[in-house]
């Protein structure tokens, strides 16, 4: 029995840690430009096809999957920034709703056509693997997505931290304004920024191809799982995205143990109403919408 | 002479700020009074503080002998005092009438009701011709009317104008001196938040001097000016009387 | 002057507002039935972008999960003719009610924290999610195998709001001319000003003694009522209901992209949208199916959202008013209005 739980509690925490790393995403796009990427979750889907194609066509560790797809999403993140983006930063949200709202869509129906709405079985042999730590059985790519995940955030969370432009960016991030006075490059900033949330979203979605069959409408979900996550830890947050992510991860863990799928889903969801009830900023929420 | 609204005590603190220290005033039904200062005085936390847009730290405000202090901004409308911002926040998407409607409806449910009480409003502050105009092809100055005609259209007993005349040449800040007087004679209560000495002195029957959060003068405009430990803040912070 | 003015645009209004509406009783009376379908969906959405653009366009209120208050509707019809053959007038009526409270207590709670803009929509859309959950687990409502209507009998029963697709079409069609007289009426009463003053500024409206809690809590329960009876008909209209499509996240979409793509706050955006958005989506479901290329709608849908914010973001129907002002064609440019009511 303890074993049980513990193996569920480890694999929620490690499935977390991914959550976290797309939560992630996310809140560093919201936080410095004050825009929710609705297209997030399809930012995810895109990493899970690249997980998928790179490792069925070059048989490449799931690790190399993932910097591939760290660079690619990077590239797409940043361009679609500064072409479409950018457009809409100043406007209200519910235009940049309606925006993102049109992309999601066309990313969506871009999938649709480029790889047809049939779910695709897992290319990797990972998934078969486990490793055993003591009472702990844990399956090997979750590990290692968990493991990149966990090492992606901590590095991120350096580099925003100490390097010159990760500073320039929580500058613009902390205010606007007074970043272009200055003299912050913040059309850069801006593009950089977005290019970073796409790549966390990409490399998240790229390891957890082992686990999840590569599907179009997986998208929606993704979207909604980074929306609960970055809600309860608090949006624009940095350390309240990976809480979030580790919330949820154990939480539906925890919840796929004792009740049905269905309430396995529904849980998140009751979670964030029951936190926007009782703290509606989150746990590190920032004041200002 | 009856006072309409008294202000006991008053302080406000943000975070370790003390912005307003201990003040107390009172104003008289009719007059206009001026909250005057150098910048950062405290004048419009005071302002706000009246207005019900922020709550006090300690002190009471009372109007009509009512405590009011921990009323909402609605609801200090509704009991009858209005205010205007410094920022001029016009509605942007509905017309200069209609700006000027919205506050009638604190009173009346009545739509024709709130036209005629609209025009009026714009009448008496000398817009009644641009009604129509969209808010955005109106002139800085008539913004700021605008922002009057939209407290007046509330029904106030008492006015609240936050730094109406700021940012105006002298011939357009006496055009609003004239409305203010007109206003007054109609038996309105005013307290007017300025920086400008000058203009207090033509309009205000009464002054309240702030200096760092707190209250250091109070009285008619002539002696409040021959005050010297109101020259010294004054001139203290670069300002010219 | 001005008053003679203001009655001579009214009674063009109405006219072109009538004529309108006879087109559209013509187009039910002589169409084949698969304009009769289409135009039926598109009035409902009309119906349903309306209730919508009372809450974002007038009232200022941004939900993206309209399709709780629509399923909330749908399955008031649908659990209560279904198991219990109870009229649907009945399910209509509860379903506004429940939709309407609901509504209420989610503004309730996230704007006791004052939490507005994009966390209150965030909230709306968690909420339509965990309904949509839920009711697919829920036996009783049929779970994810859906609820059916039996089939009609064939004739009219006015009583049990049963009927062909031709009765439906015109049952959607009194909805939408409700839905438009209705955001007319309000628009212009009291509630109107006080909502766009809102929308505008929320806190200048407040220090002008509107009662900004008190009045989202009203715009946002009567956009809920609205869209929960929109529901209750398009359940009617469908047959059956499955929690993915009349709670999911599309629908949410779907409610939007009329006002959005016709204009927003305006009175007829939702028609026009409406009109524009949804024979398109269907051609390109259709263009899809045929070419095997199932995301074509998606792309299509996608494409048309952002350019209308990028290049028309007033929407097409003041984008059709400024045209015809300035070609000089009054008659059907005073039929805008809502945004500007003094013009």
């Amino acid at each position: 029995m303890l074993s049980l739980w513990l193996n569920v509690l480890a694999s929620g925490i490690l499935l977390g840690l991914v959550y976290g790393l797309v939560a992630l995403g996310l809140t560093i796009i919201f936080g410095v430009m004050r825009v929710v990427n609705f297209a997030h979750g399809e930012m995810v889907v895109f990493g899970v096809y690249i997980g998928y194609w790179t490792v069925r066509l070059w048989n490449v560790p799931i690790i190399v999957a993932a910097a591939i797809a760290a660079v690619v999403m990077f590239a797409f993140g940043y361009l679609l920034e500064a072409l479409i983006v950018k457009r809409f930063v100043n406007r209200p949200h519910h235009y940049q709703f309606i925006v993102f709202i049109g992309l999601s869509l066309l990313f969506s129906g871009t999938l649709l056509v480029a790889f047809g709405p049939d779910p695709r079985p897992t290319a990797s042999q990972l998934s078969f693997q486990t490793v055993s730590l003591g009472l702990v059985t844990l399956d090997l790519a979750r590990v290692q997505a968990a493991a990149t995940a966990g090492l992606l955030i901590a590095l991120l969370g350096a580099y925003l931290k100490f390097s010159p432009f990760g500073r320039s960016l929580r500058a613009a991030a902390d205010n606007r304004l007074g970043g272009l006075i200055v003299g912050l490059n913040i059309p850069r900033i801006y593009a950089v920024t977005f290019g970073i949330g796409a790549a966390c979203a990409g490399v998240a979605g790229a390891l957890i191809s082992p686990l999840f069959d590569a599907q179009p409408y997986l998208a929606v979900d993704f979207t909604l799982l980074a929306f609960v996550t970055v809600i309860v830890g608090g949006l624009g947050s940095f350390g309240g995205a990976l809480l979030g992510g580790l919330v949820i991860g154990v939480a539906e863990a925890i919840a796929a143990l004792m009740f049905t799928p269905s309430m396995k889903t529904a849980l998140p969801y009751a979670l964030l109403i029951i936190i926007l009830v009782f703290r509606p900023r989150g746990f590190f929420g920032a004041k200002e919408i | 002479m009856t006072t309409l609204l008294e202000v006991e005590n008053l302080s406000r603190s943000f975070g370790g700020l003390v912005a307003v220290k201990d003040v107390s005033f009172s104003l008289r039904a009719g007059r206009i009074t001026a909250l005057i200062g150098p910048n950062g005085a405290g004048k419009t936390t005071c302002f706000n503080l009246v207005a019900g847009a922020l709550k006090p730290t300690s002190g009471r405000v009372l109007f009509e002998g009512r405590q009011i202090d921990n009323s909402p901004p609605e609801t200090v409308c509704r009991m009858g005092i209005a205010r205007t911002f410094q920022i001029v926040r016009p509605m942007r998407e509905m017309s200069v009438l209609e700006n000027a409607m919205i506050g009638a409806f604190s009173w009346t449910r009545n739509v024709s009701e709130a036209r005629s009480k609209a025009y009026e409003s714009l009448e008496s502050v000398g817009l009644a011709a641009k009604a129509h105009a969209r808010t955005d092809q109106l002139t800085l100055p008539d913004r700021k009317m605008l922002e009057t005609a939209k407290a007046l259209s509330t029904r106030p007993k008492l006015l609240l104008l936050d730094e109406v005349m700021a940012g105006l040449r002298p011939t357009e800040a006496a055009g609003i001196v004239g409305v203010l007087q007109k206003l007054a004679e109609g038996g309105l209560t005013i307290l007017l938040v300025e920086h400008v000495m000058r203009i207090v002195m033509e309009v205000a029957s009464r002054v309240v001097v702030l200096h760092h959060g707190a209250k250091i003068a109070e009285g008619p405009p002539g002696e409040v000016v021959a005050d010297p430990k109101v020259l010294e803040s004054y001139l203290g912070a670069g300002f010219h009387v | 002057m001005q008053k003679k003015f203001d009655r001579g645009v009214e009674r063009t209004r109405w006219l072109a507002g009538i004529t309108v509406f006879a087109v559209l009783g013509l187009v039910g009376l002589l169409a084949n039935p698969y304009v009769i379908s289409l135009m039926t969906i598109v009035l409902l959405f009309t119906f349903l972008g309306q209730s919508w653009n009372l809450m974002l366009g007038i009232g200022g209120q941004l939900s993206i999960g309209h399709a709780l208050f629509v399923g909330l509707g749908a399955y008031s019809v649908g659990v209560l003719y279904v198991r219990y053959g109870i009229s649907p007038w009945v399910g209509l009526l509860t379903g506004m009610i429940l939709a309407g409270s609901v509504g209420a207590s989610i503004a309730w709670l996230s704007f006791r924290f004052e939490v507005r803009g994009i966390y209150f929509a965030l909230l709306t859309i968690a909420a339509a999610e965990f309904a949509r959950i839920m009711f697919s687990g829920w036996e009783f409502v049929g779970a994810m195998q859906g609820l059916f209507f039996p089939a009609p009998s064939g004739g009219i029963e006015i009583s049990m709001l049963r009927g062909d697709a031709r009765f439906y079409y015109f049952v959607a069609l009194a909805l939408a001319a409700l839905g438009i007289i209705g955001t007319e009426f309000i628009s212009r009463s009291y509630l109107g000003y006080v909502w766009r003053a809102m929308r505008d500024d929320e806190s200048a409206a407040r220090a002008l003694g509107v009662r900004t809690f008190q009045h989202k809590i009203l715009v946002i329960s009567l956009s809920a009522a609205m869209a929960a009876a929109g529901g209750g008909v398009l359940a009617l209209v469908q047959g059956s209901i499955f929690p993915d499509s009349i709670m999911g996240m599309g629908l949410s979409v779907d409610v939007l992209i009329g006002p959005v793509v016709g204009g927003l706050g305006t009175t007829f955006g939702p028609l026009v949208g409406s009109l524009a958005a949804i024979p398109l989506n269907h051609l390109m479901s259709a263009l899809g199916d045929s070419l095997r290329i199932p995301g074509l709608n998606n792309i299509t849908y996608g494409v048309v959202l952002i350019s209308v914010v990028w290049f028309l973001p007033d929407g097409i129907w003041p984008a059709i008013v400024r045209l015809c002002k300035a070609i000089q064609a009054p008659p059907t440019a005073w039929l805008w209005h809502s945004r500007k009511v003094e013009e």
